[in-house]
Formats: structure tokens, sequence, C-alpha cells
């Protein structure tokens, strides 16, 4: 029998479930072997495809969650491990990415909003909707203020200085095309993101 | 990557990371692979036990790379054109290229203009007051036709080859090992083992990373050895390659839509105050063939760039406004790139910044600089999942982060952003492919993505100028946003919006409708110039077709075995997978190694395992180079106008050096770099500061980020420096010990890890110390508290890219009692 590894596990987990190993060809004794086997804890997980978030190889990853993505459920991820079924990294990880579930539950994973005030020596917390409404207005009252329509030479150049971004080079193609249009369609040229590092 | 598209078209890795084990030599320079890319770098050891390969690591440090390897060699950091230079004389000299490659796939036999020249360390045109060159004549010599003339014996004394041969000649093994401290046997073994490679069917890959481009000379660092690949005819082959191995995880992605100050998304670029009027803009974008029937596919430029903008602003993007060209920011200096910014900042040019995933508190040169710039903002708003150091940077954390709160004026938000694991959507791997990844859990707290984020400051200030009015409002009030949630467009929309809609029926020649009106296109080749079609990134096109989503292909389907698998996820452009794969066969299209063809002619089509650069059935006998982004169709050891400082490369010093220039001592640094007055005044000299230091990642830690992991922060929990045996004696400095690590910038204080990897190198006859600084501490996280890399580098970037010279610069070091407990 041809068996990834993957499919290994899910056929156990189903197997499990029956009592029975005899589709693994464990023939009578699978069931016995089953029902000593205390059940895999990731056969009662989700399993969802990701790619590893530090470097370019871009390992496949196989994160496990708790939880049946019931509305009133709040899943959680207990596991995350190499995807074996990936052309490159073939179910291995590196230090960073064998560490993948700390940095998912970090204790400095931030959770709210804050704000610091001219001055201040401490963070508050703020609601989204105030942090985002004093954003824009900060933008657009110096956008407005400092935005370039023509240079010296009487050229439309349309361009606003004074505000700049740095993108993240973490985020997904889909986020960062998003933000190339918010950014530029506010004239932004002070813009760039880790690939100048 | 502006090193790569000036020699072969497009700036990214050529190969595939399983391609590595089809090589026969791999060459590891500038980077370090084994700590660096440990997943990838296992198909090194694949090459090494199932393809008899050797590998070769040229390296200041006894890497762990180079624990692995055949052969090591060490060099004095930010001398690597040196070294590279040397290998091409001696490739040149020895006649170990391969000619039948070069002669058809490179500019060798091109014609070089009368007036080109290079003397005493400057080529010509130089400004000496600007500090800039007048490239007009780093160009060829063009027929009645408007092609280049060509010398296919390469005799002509302006010849690419001729005049390369010239440039070359001083890089003696001798000049060589006096520059970079290498011993010259080593050199000239390691040049005998490139040497091999020359046979067409042996193949070299060039492994690198920010080794290389993070030097004031980065970009040329890495045309060096992209000049060796195409010399050997290893590029386009099984095996070979310039593979830039990225660091980040969508690193690739961001640059190819286009993040940086000066880009669109697929490698178009801004315009600038001199391109007045659209016209003005398409001029300089016509990319006429400077060889006959070569493909120069930026031709299509206009294609590409109606498409986008028709993307952008839909309807209000009209041929009567020209494509909304005027909506469009222009640039009036080259860049507005990061140290840039953080001048401007620092004369309190700017007053505000978004860092979204970015912490440039820790990740900048000059942390001083970079405090002092943030301290006079307005406003900051940082979005990450992490509680960075950028965020807190106006809180006093003691000597790490000396800061005076109560003078600090800057408004800072804090907001908390989804991860990876939280969201769905694609990243690009550094060899281009497009690979899409699923939720897997829901966010803490009120952590919200940073697409729900952009999208709220971009409503609240479109509805700011609606209600109230203001400046230039038109792109803020015309943007395209037709999203089914406008508060947060899923993924799945943008990535469809990248690959592009026709906007009306699209007919092929016979009238027959290939796409109606709101379908999706298969590829970029469907795109026009008359506003019928969008994209929002031209070279994604294809990624997500009516077929539907080809980034979420999971097929591991491997032909022949040969490290493709292309129907694993999808790779830009059009799914090739090893680019410039013409390259592969010879010019009748056979296979330069039979036991590892990529495409081949087989009478009638191009038949192989990859997308060939070109159409299928374009026959040999027409000669069309596989180098099909560049106006001559092939590889370029000329490199024309497109680099600052040199249509060839020259070894010049770091800005901080130890050592005289030897080969031109009244051009010591790049003379095309740029270094802003009050940074200038920050560098210091070999006799305050005589150690040459050098930054790096260490395995177990990925920037600043792990430290906020707690198996990381055990690994490796304590901020050090690397010092030699032999400086460390000297210094009385012991093993474990705390020292203090001065630049003329600041010093960090920290323990010293007394090693045998790094040895003192003999450089123009003195003795020179390297020491080694890993870069990964902060004052946020679970790590014990240090300063970081950063508090010592140098705020000045490579003269092409603007990338800080983190990999040399001078230091001094002493022992010191440790910190109070």
């Amino acid at each position: 029998m041809d068996l990834t590894r993957r499919g290994f596990i899910k056929l156990t987990g189903a197997s499990l479930a029956t009592s029975s190993l005899s589709a693994l060809g464990f023939g009578g004794s699978g069931a016995a072997l089953a029902e000593a086997v205390r059940p895999f804890k990731l056969t009662h997980a989700k399993e969802t495809r990701n790619t590893c978030t530090y470097c370019s190889v871009a390992c496949g990853i196989l994160i496990y969650t708790l939880g049946d993505g019931a509305k009133n459920a709040r899943s959680d991820i207990i596991h995350i491990e190499g995807d074996p079924d990936h052309p490159v990294n073939r179910g291995t990880l590196c230090p960073k990415g064998s560490a993948l579930l700390d940095i998912v539950h970090a204790p400095t994973r931030l959770q709210v909003p804050k704000y610091r005030a001219p001055g201040s020596s401490e963070f508050k917390e703020v609601s989204w909707d105030w942090a985002l409404n004093r954003i824009a207005r900060l933008m657009k009252d110096d956008r407005d203020k400092n935005f370039i329509a023509k240079n010296a030479q009487g050229t439309t150049v349309n361009r606003w200085l004074t505000t700049g971004m740095l993108a993240a080079s973490a985020s997904s193609s889909e986020t960062s095309y998003l933000t190339w249009k918010v950014a530029r369609s506010f004239g932004m040229l002070v813009f760039d993101n880790q690939a100048r590092v | 990557m502006a090193s790569l598209a000036p020699t072969f078209g497009r700036g990214a890795m050529t190969n595939t990371w399983q391609d590595i084990k089809n090589a026969n030599l791999v060459v590891v320079m500038g980077g370090n692979a084994a700590e660096a890319h440990p997943c990838g770098f296992k198909w090194v050891i694949e090459a090494k036990i199932e393809n008899g390969a050797k590998l070769v690591v040229v390296d200041p440090r006894f890497t762990r790379t180079a624990s692995v390897a055949d052969y090591y060699a060490p060099i004095r950091p930010g001398t690597d054109i040196a070294f590279l230079s040397g290998v091409i004389r001696y490739l040149l000299e020895n006649e170990k290229i391969q000619r039948e490659y070069v002669r058809a796939y490179t500019n060798a036999s091109l014609i070089v203009k009368e007036g080109y020249g290079f003397e005493d360390g400057l080529f010509s045109g130089y400004d000496h007051e600007k500090g800039q060159y007048e490239k007009s004549t780093w160009d060829y010599e063009l027929d009645e036709q408007g092609f280049a003339k060509v010398d296919d014996t390469w005799e002509h004394p302006r010849s690419v080859m001729a005049l390369l041969r010239k440039h070359v000649a001083r890089y003696t093994p001798e000049m060589v090992s006096r520059i970079c401290g290498t011993p010259q046997d080593k050199f000239l073994h390691i040049c005998e083992l490139i040497a091999e490679t020359s046979a067409p069917d042996k193949a070299m890959t060039s492994l690198f990373a920010l080794g290389w481009t993070q030097h004031s000379v980065g970009s040329q660092n890495i045309r060096t050895m992209a000049m060796v690949q195409l010399l050997l005819g290893n590029i386009g082959v099984a095996g070979g390659g310039m593979n830039a191995l990225r660091g980040h995880s969508n690193i690739q992605g961001l640059t190819d839509v286009g993040l940086l100050s000066n880009q669109m998304p697929g490698y178009m670029t801004l315009p600038k105050d001199s391109e007045v009027t659209f016209d003005d803009y398409m001029k300089t974008r016509q990319f006429k063939p400077l060889r006959p029937n070569q493909t120069s596919y930026w031709q299509n430029y206009k294609k590409f760039f109606v498409s986008f903008q028709k993307s952008m602003f839909g309807d209000a993007a009209t041929a009567e406004n020209n494509w909304a060209y005027d909506w469009l920011p222009k640039l009036d200096v080259p860049l507005y790139d990061i140290i840039k910014a953080f001048e401007m900042m620092n004369h309190g040019q700017m007053n505000g910044y978004i860092c979204q995933g970015f912490n440039p508190q820790q990740a900048f040169p000059d942390r001083g600089k970079i405090r002092r710039g943030l301290s006079k903002l307005k406003f900051l708003v940082t979005m990450d999942p992490l509680d960075t150091e950028t965020s807190r940077f106006w809180e006093n954390f003691g000597p790490q982060n000396p800061a005076d709160s109560a003078a600090i004026q800057t408004e800072v938000f804090q907001l908390p952003t989804t991860c990876f694991a939280e969201e769905n959507g694609s990243l690009v791997n550094s060899a281009r492919w497009l690979q899409w990844h699923w939720k897997a859990a829901d966010a803490p707290g009120q952590a919200m993505s940073d697409i729900w984020i952009m999208s709220g400051i971009f409503h609240r200030m479109r509805e700011l100028y609606r209600t109230e009015g203001g400046v230039f409002p038109d792109p803020i009030l015309n943007l395209t946003w037709n999203y089914t949630d406008p508060t947060d467009p899923d993924p799945e929309e943008l990535a469809k919006d990248m690959n592009g809609r026709a906007r009306a029926d699209l007919t092929d020649p016979s009238g027959a409708v290939v796409k109606k009106g709101g379908q999706l296109l298969d590829g970029f080749a469907q795109l026009s110039d008359d506003g019928t079609t969008e994209s929002g990134c031209w070279i994604f096109s294809g990624c997500w077709t009516d077929k539907g989503n080809q980034m979420a292909r999971r097929d591991a389907t491997d032909p022949r075995d040969q490290g493709i698998a292309p129907q694993w996820a999808w790779a830009w452009p059009a799914n090739r997978r090893i680019l410039y794969n013409r390259a592969s066969a010879d010019v009748a299209g056979n296979p330069w190694n039979p036991a590892k063809p990529i495409i081949q002619w087989d009478g009638a089509k191009w038949i192989g395992i990859d997308v060939p650069d070109y159409g299928p059935t374009v026959k040999p006998s027409e000669s069309v180079g596989p180098f099909i982004m560049n106006v001559e169709g092939v590889g370029r050891l000329f490199a024309r106008d497109q680099m600052v400082e040199g249509p060839f490369p020259e070894h010049y010093e770091p800005l901080e050096s130890p050592a005289i220039n030897v080969l031109h001592p009244k051009v010591q640094s790049n003379p095309a770099v740029r270094v802003f007055a009050d940074d200038r005044a920050d560098f210091g000299t070999p006799s305050e500061f005589p150690y040459v230091a050098t930054t790096y990642r260490l395995t177990e830690h990925f920037h600043y980020w792990t430290k906020h992991a707690r198996i990381n922060a055990i690994l490796q929990p304590q901020e050090f420096v690397e010092i030699g045996e032999a400086l460390a004696q000297e210094k009385g400095i012991a093993q474990g010990s705390w020292v203090r690590v001065r630049s003329k910038r600041g010093f960090i204080v920290c323990k010293a890890y007394v090693t045998k990897r790094i040895k003192p190198l003999t450089v123009d006859g003195k003795p020179t110390h390297v020491i080694g600084v890993p870069l990964h501490w902060g004052f946020t996280g679970q790590a014990r508290k240090g300063y970081g890399a950063n508090t010592l580098t140098p705020s000045v970037g490579d003269a092409n890219t603007q990338t800080p010279e983190f990999k040399a610069f001078l230091v001094n070091v002493e022992s010191v009692n440790g910190p109070e407990a």
C-alpha cells in the first residue's frame, strides 16, 4: 500500500474510530492493538496547510487545531509540524520552524490596540474605532498641509513626502497589493519593505 | 535584486531549491545557507551524496556551511568583487569558458561605443562634483538599422570580451590575496574547481544571500558572480543558476508587487519628474530590440501599465486622461529609501510613519539615529503581531534604549495584527513559487488582519475627503474597491485582481470571443493597452484563472525526479520553474547536458519538463535569445547603463575599511555611493577602530521575532560577539567574559565567544582581525535584554539599492566588567 505519512494519520484516525486496523494490513491483531493505543491526539485535530513564516525556503507546514469550527467554539492551535508532502522541505523544519507554535502563542503577542500620548511614559488601551479615526485625522491633516501637487517647474508631481510607510515582507501578496493601492492612492513615495535591507 | 535584472533581465532566483541537487559544484559565498536556510540547504547535501557534487565555501567565518564543505577559504568582508574578478581573469587566461554558450547567449561579441573607458578606478563620464556618472558612453556601437554591432571573433578591441579581459587583468592571484587576505593557493584551488564547470555538461550553482547584498558594492558583488556563471554556461541549466536565497517568507512577493519607493507591481517603475507627460514616460520604456529577432518582452510595457491602471481606477482611467497617469506620484530623486527616510526624519522633514510588520528600531543601521528620527515624528503607527522595539522606542529601557519619554512628543499607535496561522493568502518563495496558505485559527484578543486595518484607514480617509474636501482627492475617491465586504476584502478577491480579468469581450484575430467581459484571464499574453483588460500585477497573471486557484495546487509529481514539481503551487512567470531555460540547450536546440535536459527542440517544437522562455514553436534557426527581457536577448557581461557605478564590477573598499584601496588609492570606495553629511561624520577610522566587524543571523533565531518565542529564547538567550583566539589573547578577553564593542556610532556590552572559527587574515601585509556580531537581541521579548547589532552599523547603503552596509564596518573591542545583575 502506497501511503503518505499524512494519509497514514488520516487512515489510522478513521480506523481507530471503527476499531479496526485491517485496512492497514494489520490483520486480526488490529482490533486489539487499536484498543490498547491511546487515541493519537492529532486524529481529533483539524489539519490546515500553511507555510512557515520565516525564511524564503517557504517550508510547507501542517497546523493542527482543536475545535471543530462551530460558530461558538474558539479554535486553538496545538501543534505545528513540517508537511511531509512538500517537495522542498519534505517534512523537515529548522530550529525556527520547529518552534512556530511558540511564536503563535508568544506571551508578547499583542491583543488590543494601544496608544501612547505625547510625552507619556506608558501605553493606554484604546478602541479600534478611536485609533483608526485618530490615525486618519492625523494623516489627512498632514497630507492636506504638505502634499506637493506641482514641483518648482510647474510639473504635476502629486506626491506626499511627509508621511511614509514600511510594508511587511511576511505579509501575503494579497495584503501587499491592497497596501500598495492605499499608500499610492495617497501619493506616498517614502514607501519600502524589508527587500530594501 | 538590482544586479540580476541588469544582467539577465529578471531580478529573481533562477532555479528551484530542489534543483540544487543537480549541481556538480555548489559555491556558497555571500551567505550561510546551512544556518540561514537549513531546509533548503538539504539539497546541497543531496547534491553531494547523490550527484558527487563538491561544496566550496568562501566566508570570513568558518560557518556551519563551511563545516560540511569540501573546500573552505577565508576572505576579508567587503572584498568579494576582487576575489571573483580574479576568478574571471583565471577563466579567461586559462580558456576555461564555455565558448559556444558565451558567443550565443551573452553580449561578449557586441561592440562598445568609442569613448567608453576605465582609468584609475573611474569609468568614463564621472562628475566629481555630483559624485555620479554621466553614462552615455556605457553603451553599444549601433549599425544603420539601430542594432548593436558584433564581432564574433572577439578580436575587436572594443568587443565586450576584449574590454572584459583588459578590465580584469589587474586581478592577479597576488592582487586577490593582497586585497582579500585569502591565501593564493586556496584562491587558485577554488578557481580550478570552478573552471571544471565550464564543460557543457557540468554545472555550478551559486547560493548567496545578504552576505553579498549588504555592502556599498552589494549589487556588483552579485553581478560579478553572475558574469562568472555566464562565462561558464551555467545559467538556464539544471543544477546551475544564480540562486538568491531570500531572507523573508514573502520578500520576493513584496518586491514583485512593487512595495518599494520607486516600484509598481510587476517591476514597472513610477514616473520621474522629468517624465512630464505619459508620452515622455513611455518614450523611455520602448525597449526596442538591439539585435535582430529578439523578444525584448518589455515592449509590452504599455499593456501591463494600462491594465494596471484599469485595475487601480477602473472606468476613471481612460485614454483621454492618459490612463490616469497624473494620479501616480512622481519621483524627484531616484529613491525615498529607508536610510533617506530616517535622514529626513532627523531633519524634521517627516511627520508620520507607518511600520507594518517591520521593526526599524532594531533592523536599521545606527540605532541611535533611528531613535532620534522617530522621536521627531508627530505620529508613528505600528502594525505587528508582536511587541516590537519600534513601537516602544520612546520608553526608557536603560542603556539598551536610553529614551527620555517626557521629551518625546510622538503619538504612537500600537496595532495588534494576525500572524501567518490566522489568515489565507499567498507567499512567493525564493524560487518564485506562489504558494497559497489557509487560516488555522482566529487571532488572539482583538488582533485584526493588515487588510482590515489598511481598509479601515483608507475608508476613514476617503470619508474625510468626501465630507471635508481637501488636497487632490481624485485618486482616493476613484480607487477601485469592488469587494464583497468593503471593510475587509477577501484575500481571494485580491488575488483575482492581481491575476486580472477581461473588461470587455476579448476576441482572437478571427473574431471569435476568447474571453467574455468579466472573465478571469489565462495569463499576461492576453493583456492589451486599450483598456479592455485589467491586471493588478501582470507577472502574476495565470495564478488564479477560470480553472481556479493555481497557487493552491498541491501535486508534487516531479517528471524524471529532476526537481521541478511543475504542478505544486504556481510560479511566475507563466509557471516557469527555471528561468532562461532556453539556454539549457545549444544553438540548435540540443541539451548541453543530455542527462538533465530541461527543454529541447524536437524538430517542430520545444518539449521538456518546464515552460519554455518563449513560444513553443519558435525555431532555433530564428536565433531568439533566452534572455527575453533584455533588449539584446542575451545575458550581459557588460551592463550598459544599468548600474550606477559602472558597466563592469570594480573593487572598492567598504566605507569603513582597515585598508587602502591598493588598485587606486585615490578612489578608495564606491564613487557613486550616496552618503549624507552627518552619516559621513559618523564614520570611524582604522586608527581608532582597528577591527573589521560583520553582522549575521544564527540558525536558532529569525531577526528580532524569535526572541519572543520561548524555545528560541532558551536556545540562544544572550547577546554575544564572536572573537578569534588570537585577538582575544591580544586583548585579554576570556571565553564567556563581558566585552564592550564600540563603533563611531555607539557601543554594545555583551558576552564574548572566543572561537577558532575566525582567524586573522593578512591583508596587504598586515594582520587583520574580524569580529562577528550576531544580530538578534533587543529590549522586548523573552530572551535576555540586549542592544542589537545595529547599534554599531553605519548608515550608508549600496549605491544602486541603498541596502545598508551591515557586512563590513569598523569597531574596537575591550574587556569590561559585566553589568550589575
